[in-house]
């Protein structure tokens, strides 16, 4: 990519912890690249587990670079809060995408991919096909 | 004819009645949820009326998207989102106009109900509110009061249903024998609605 621009990641759990340790680990596993723009958003406002439009809708303004922001979610109403945000339109950045794909390993996958400079196509497909690393 | 305040009266009842009935939705989701049901959607309901008392939005349309804001950023659950989406897709359908009839209502509903079934993937027998809404959407052509009894049959035909949506349908058979805390909540909805055009 000539322009420079990275895709901007949100990862949203229904806990903080799992959203920033996420983040952590797949940032640690792209390495030295470029440092791609993360956000985790976990939990609720106020430090319970849930999932908070308001913290997801930050996290992305936060990781808006003009490439785009790849949302990955763990389950329930953290996929339904940021399809419900979408729908609203205005609530995040323009070029937000929910990806569909496993919130560890699809995380892992879409940093790494991001830090080449990778477009939110590219950054989608390589989240996506995270569903079919088989362990056993 | 309802206009924007019918559309305000139906959300305070509604607020009203998930606080008076919060403590009941909660413990229906103790068995077979994570026991935040009332709780999550008080809060909401409760955002709804605080918003609307400030705003009060001169439409029906303009009530049911502002309500729908709400719900989806305070709520904290899955209830938030689908309950934000019932009442924003019928709002977006009921348009700007001043005043609807409750023929125009009904059909607004139905596309409300059908977008909750597409974000969440629930079809009626699944022991969701759908459960409660499509009977209610179904009944409305014969007026509130039948509505309402229809969203109450529904909700407490959940209860020998196996669950096969939300957190509720990883227990299996152990989700038998609980009437469905969503359902419930969409029946108090619909009661509130009966109750706010005075039937």
């Amino acid at each position: 990519m000539s322009d420079e621009k990275l895709v901007g990641i949100v990862l949203v759990s229904h806990s903080a912890r799992v959203a920033e340790s996420v983040a952590e680990l797949a940032q640690g596993l792209a390495g030295g690249g470029t440092a791609v723009p993360v956000a985790p958003a976990g939990g609720t406002e106020g430090g319970g587990l849930g999932t908070s439009a308001e913290l997801i809708a930050a996290a992305a303004a936060s990781v808006d670079r003009g490439a785009g922001v790849a949302v990955l979610t763990d389950l329930g109403s953290a996929v339904l809060t940021v399809k419900a945000l979408l729908a609203e339109g205005d609530e995040l950045p323009a070029g937000t995408r929910l990806l569909d794909a496993p919130f560890v390993e699809g995380a892992v996958a879409a940093v790494v991919t991001a830090s080449t400079g990778a477009d939110l196509a590219a950054v989608e497909a390589a989240a996506t096909e995270a569903y079919g690393y088989r362990k056993v | 004819m309802l206009d924007a305040e019918f559309f305000r009266r139906w959300m305070a009842v509604t607020a009203a009645s998930v606080e008076r009935e919060a403590e009941r939705l909660t413990a229906l989701d103790s068995p077979i949820g994570d026991a935040d049901h009332g709780s999550n959607l008080q809060r909401g309901f409760t955002a709804v009326a605080g918003a609307l008392e400030k705003e009060a939005p001169g439409t029906p349309g303009a009530v049911l998207l502002l309500a729908a804001k709400q719900l989806i950023s305070t709520v904290g659950g899955a209830s938030g989102p689908l309950y934000g989406t019932l009442l924003r897709r019928t709002g977006k359908t009921l348009g700007d106009a001043a005043e609807v009839s409750p023929e125009e209502l009904a059909t607004a509903l139905r596309a409300g109900v059908d977008a909750v079934m597409a974000l969440g993937g629930a079809a009626p027998g699944d022991k969701t509110m759908i459960d409660a809404l499509v009977p209610a959407v179904d009944a409305l052509g014969d007026g509130f009061a039948a509505a309402r009894a229809a969203a109450e049959q529904g909700a407490q035909a959940t209860t020998p249903l196996q669950a096969r949506k939300g957190r509720a349908s990883y227990l299996g058979e152990r989700s038998i024998g609980h009437q469905d805390p969503g359902a419930t909540s969409s029946a108090l909805l619909v009661a509130a609605l009966a109750e706010a055009a005075g039937e």
